[in-house]
């Protein structure tokens, strides 16, 4: 340990005197190494969903076109009665829990497969596999379907191959839920498979000797044990769902307008912040009320 | 347990989840050394000329520039961060410890809309312009927390009385850092770094809310994908995020799988 050798001793002394202060005091230790994140993400984060809900309570002066800061419902009276907002409102949630719903019967068999059948090797290859799709990027997941379902695209080109007429799926609400079912896919399948490993076999096989068959097995043993991690990822599914705007964009069609995309114009093109944030807290709610029964149904243990 | 039918049925199903999982990515990837410049399947008169074309593209080469340097500027202060808060947060009781890592949760429990909204009306409301800084306090607030859960996992394995094992042979905070510590976590901090660089690299949503006028890379996708034009250009881009962004989580899987110092001996 050269450290040691070279350090002065004056100055080592300080040092270990200093380090010993902080193990005698452990808050000392706790608020230096708190502060900086907490103050971060506190001020920036918390700051900016206050400011976020405030500013949905302003309204945007149609002369000037500039937000003025007085309080006002105007907004949440607009959304709620202008029918346009209800549909896409409603189209956005209606999707999500397709998708959600989608998402849990294609990850079912996936994890119960990785969890209690195949062999370790195999199982560290599926996970590779469920993973990596995960972390490529979802944009160019969202733009593979683009051009998948397009005209002249691949889907069309099988479905010609084994003698099947092409499937007008581009630009449609179908093609979204498809595409949105794929993207967060991997979302649905490793609080599942935590879920379906953590059950003993011994449960299993009780359920034989007590004459279960296969699906009533299923049915009065997997499925209530699997169910939290059912509802973990459908927090996944159901939140990100709500919030997107890139998959209406770019698969969707005419009538195909998502919250999101509602919100990213109002920032982006006509500028009108406050209606944008009103509409924004939509997700929100839907998803405080989502989380707080998830968590009554013990969903959180199975994050 | 299961019956030989349940079992291959469950295999079959696998294998076709698995399948619809990867032919899409693998579809795009194709796409990239298209001959034609019609998006026609399938892929005609293999060719590596829109890489060469990608390259020498200057609004492509400025965007790639902006989008790695925001990313490595994102993973610093994530890996600050994240793994200052990982050690309050592991190895100390105190008021408020859970909604700490709540707060840290927060930003990818959330939809991306809400944080990219949040940010960019908190900018106006502090008046703050659009540039580089504020895309990249965007990106850190989702990208800490995978450094923190990185970092949390290693120290939740790790005995904290190595640290008082050192103190009391006589080192110091830095040393005990140093020699102890940082061999312990150095992978975790590699591996949560990688995450975080992927994350980042990639990001669209908050990022069209907090850069205003600046292209990064996916912006530079979406925005050439909506308008339509030079599509087998933004096909070879394509390719290259995919691979910048799948080796980073490969080595991270990797590093994390044989963990650190403790494990191995």
């Amino acid at each position: 340990m050269s450290e040691l050798a070279q350090s002065g001793a004056p100055v080592r002394s300080a040092r270990l005197r200093l380090s010993a202060e902080l193990w005698r005091r452990p808050w000392l230790k706790v608020a230096g190494l708190l502060a900086l994140p907490v103050v971060a993400f506190a001020v920036v984060y918390l700051g900016s969903l206050v400011a976020l809900f405030i500013s949905s309570f302003w309204e945007v002066d149609s002369f000037t076109g500039k937000v003025v800061h007085t309080w006002t419902l105007s907004n949440f009276s607009t959304l709620i009665h202008e029918p346009v907002y209800r549909q896409i409102a409603f189209r956005t949630v209606w999707i999500a829990a397709a998708v959600t719903l989608a998402d849990a019967v294609l990850a079912f068999p996936l994890a119960y497969f990785m969890a209690r059948l195949a062999p370790p090797r195999l199982r560290a290859l599926l996970f590779v596999l469920v993973l990596l799709p995960l972390w490529t990027s979802y944009l160019v997941r969202i733009y593979a379907w683009r051009t998948i379902l397009a005209k002249d695209g691949a889907l069309n080109w099988a479905l010609n191959g084994i003698g099947l007429p092409d499937a007008n799926l581009a630009y449609t609400n179908t093609a979204m839920w498809i595409v949105f079912s794929y993207v967060w896919l991997p979302f649905m399948v490793l609080p599942v498979y935590a879920a379906l490993e953590r059950i003993p076999d011994s449960y299993l096989e009780a359920s034989q000797d007590l004459g279960g068959r296969s699906w009533r097995t299923f049915r009065s043993v997997i499925f209530p044990l699997a169910l939290p991690g059912i509802v973990a990822g459908s927090i996944f599914t159901f939140s990100l769902t709500l919030g997107d705007f890139i998959t209406p964009a770019l698969v969707g069609g005419a009538n195909s307008q998502f919250i999101g995309n509602v919100v990213h114009n109002y920032v982006g093109i006509s500028n009108n912040v406050p209606l944008a944030a009103a509409f924004a807290l939509v997700p929100v709610i839907v998803m405080a009320v989502y989380l707080f029964v998830a968590k009554r149904l013990g969903a959180f243990e199975a994050l | 347990m299961e019956t030989r039918a349940t079992r291959i049925g469950f295999g079959i199903a696998t294998a076709l989840v698995i399948l619809f999982l990867w032919i899409p990515i693998l579809i795009i990837l194709a796409y990239a050394f298209n001959g034609s410049v019609l998006q026609t399947w399938p892929v005609q008169n293999l060719t590596l000329h829109w890489f060469h074309e990608a390259w020498n593209d200057q609004e492509v080469r400025s965007a790639l520039w902006l989008s790695v340097k925001i990313a490595l500027i994102t993973t610093a202060f994530a890996l600050v961060l994240g793994t200052a808060a990982s050690f309050a947060i592991s190895r100390f009781q105190f008021f408020g410890r859970e909604s700490v890592s709540f707060l840290l949760l927060l930003p990818i429990a959330l939809p991306g809309i809400i944080t990219g909204m949040a940010l960019s009306s908190f900018y106006t409301f502090a008046g703050i312009g659009f540039s580089i800084w504020t895309i990249i306090i965007g990106h850190t607030t989702f990208c800490v927390v995978v450094v923190y859960n990185n970092v949390l996992a290693r120290l939740r394995r790790s005995s904290p009385s190595i640290i008082e094992a050192s103190m009391d042979l006589g080192a110091d905070g830095w040393q005990t850092f140093r020699f102890v510590v940082w061999p312990v976590l150095s992978t975790a901090l590699v591996a949560g770094g990688l995450l975080a660089f992927a994350l980042s690299f990639d990001e669209v949503i908050v990022t069209t809310f907090t850069a205003g006028a600046q292209t990064t890379l996916p912006i530079w996708i979406l925005d050439t994908i909506q308008r339509g034009q030079q599509l087998p250009v933004v096909n070879a881009v394509v390719f290259v995020v995919v691979v910048l962004t799948v080796i980073p989580v490969i080595v991270s899987q990797r590093l994390t799988q044989d963990s650190g110092l403790l494990r191995r001996r």
